[in-house]
């Protein structure tokens, strides 16, 4: 595997990429939403970093999961956070590892049960192998290969860590 | 099917009544009543009604956990309060809904319970919602019904009325907090008719409530209640003394039988919430009611309205609690000898 970087280190690197994606898109108030739990660590920072005058809306998509008839029920949903208005917004949305993708399917499927968004950038701190579905992230810290059956979960707020198993 | 006594009887309910309720793993499989359940499924309850909650009170009030389910309400009991929120519950849940009168359905025109059911289970039916007049009703459905198929008791006769048990523990939680062992409760007024209590009662001992009291004249109180682990007044003001929460009941005219009232104006006068008495309770309790209400009968118009009143917060926590408790029976884990799928 290859070596991988703290995730404090990579976070920096999203915000600075962020900026400029912002800057040559033209968006001036994104509204940014974290995806529970190891998202909205990370765009809690972004959104300080940046300077986001709209607060920041938070999704729990287990509600939304393709797996509920399989693992069952989730006792400890936390409450998605969306503004009722999300029609013609730029949506910066926030998770803190890409892998299958049904994560990000889930998210959008929620979102778009507020409205009709401008746009969708989708921001991963680690993008690892393993996609199941067609969805790419748009800004990612860093790039990682890892063999099925490897697992990688981030761990925080404070500290932020990875853990590889 | 079952006899017509007001109380159940062990022959009909039986020691196993809440066995059947589980599955193999210990999951909630049917939720007949609150009694035998572990102080665990009736917290994981309450926790997953908070989940819900918030989609309440969403600019979006759906999500898509039990879409392709199909949800029976069979009613065979009039009701609108429990019947509308199981309806919307199930809605909010993006299940289908089948709503079914009993009384001008088939069974009126012959057909066996039994026939009724097998015909619902032939329409790929995934859930019954069950009310009925007589205690053991949603029981003896349990027991029945082919096994992929949960049952919901919405009401048995004067047995057990879960899910409104659970949300009144919903809004004394929202309320009070989540330590119920510094609380105390007084249910008041028509206890011996009353299903909603026996389930109130069951839950609160399972969560550990510090004292629970009920409040009623002897004709209006079941033989050996004392049994279920509940203090017993018959003078108002000694019952609500101090209460953190006091739950009225419902005068059920319609369940008496005989002489155990002199008349509605006696039981108002002795036992009636008013202003005045609920000043014996402590300054911040909250008044809360199963509905539907009979204003100056059981309770004074002005503390039905008034600010420690909780009644309506009552019905719109109804809604979450039942969400709850259909996606937790809906969403078990598959029974894969003690295996979980990752």
């Amino acid at each position: 595997m290859e070596e991988l970087a703290s995730p404090d280190k990579l976070l920096a690197e999203l915000a600075e990429k962020l900026k400029t994606m912002l800057v040559e898109r033209a968006i001036e108030q994104p509204l940014m939403v974290g995806i529970h739990t190891g998202g909205v660590w990370l765009a809690n920072t972004l959104h300080q970093k940046l300077g986001i005058e709209q607060p920041l809306s938070t999704l729990d998509i287990s509600f939304y999961r393709d797996d509920f008839s399989r693992i069952g029920m989730n006792p400890k949903v936390k409450p998605s956070q969306l503004p009722s208005q999300i029609d013609d917004r730029h949506i910066i949305l926030i998770d803190d590892v890409l892998h299958t993708g049904r994560t990000i399917r889930a998210a959008m499927n929620e979102i778009f049960d507020y409205g009709r968004p401008a746009s969708i950038t989708l921001v991963c701190l680690v993008e690892r192998s393993g996609r199941e579905i067609p969805i790419q992230a748009d800004i990612v810290g860093q790039h990682l290969h890892l063999k099925e059956g490897q697992h990688i979960k981030l761990t925080g707020p404070e500290p932020l860590e990875f853990i590889v198993t | 099917m079952v006899n017509k006594a007001s109380k159940p009887t062990d022959s009909m309910i039986g020691h196993d009544t809440w066995n059947i309720q589980l599955d193999a793993n210990g999951q909630l499989k049917h939720f007949l009543t609150t009694e035998g359940l572990s102080t665990e499924i009736l917290t994981r309850i309450l926790d997953t009604a908070e989940s819900f909650a918030s989609i309440n009170e969403q600019h979006v009030k759906k999500v898509p956990l039990l879409r392709g389910k199909t949800i029976a309400n069979l009613f065979f009991e009039a009701s609108t309060r429990t019947r509308n929120t199981f309806e919307l519950a199930a809605k909010r849940l993006s299940a289908d809904v089948l709503n079914i009168n009993i009384s001008t359905s088939a069974t009126s025109k012959g057909e066996t319970l039994l026939d009724t059911l097998q015909n619902l289970q032939a329409m790929q039916c995934d859930m019954f919602v069950v009310r009925h007049g007589e205690s053991g009703a949603s029981h003896y459905i349990a027991n029945r019904v082919a096994p992929h198929i949960c049952v919901i008791n919405a009401g048995d006769g004067s047995h057990a009325h879960p899910t409104q048990a659970m949300l009144d523990m919903f809004t004394i939680r929202r309320n009070k907090g989540d330590d119920f062992g510094k609380l105390r409760v007084a249910i008041v007024g028509d206890v011996l008719h009353s299903r909603v209590a026996r389930s109130q009662i069951h839950a609160l001992n399972i969560l550990n409530t510090g004292d629970v009291r009920v409040i009623a004249p002897k004709t209006l109180l079941p033989t050996g209640i004392e049994d279920m682990g509940v203090g017993v007044y018959n003078n108002m003001e000694a019952g609500i003394q101090d209460a953190d929460v006091v739950i009225m009941l419902r005068l059920q005219k319609e369940r008496m039988q005989g002489a155990l009232l002199p008349s509605e104006q006696e039981f108002y006068r002795m036992y009636g919430l008013t202003e005045e008495r609920l000043k014996s309770a402590k300054s911040d309790a909250i008044v809360m009611h199963p509905g539907p209400i009979n204003r100056g009968v059981e309770i004074e118009s002005s503390v039905a309205d008034g600010k420690q009143s909780v009644i309506l917060d009552q019905v719109t926590y109804g809604i979450s609690v039942r969400m709850a408790v259909m996606s937790m029976v809906l969403g078990r884990e598959p029974e894969t000898n003690g295996e979980t799928i990752e």
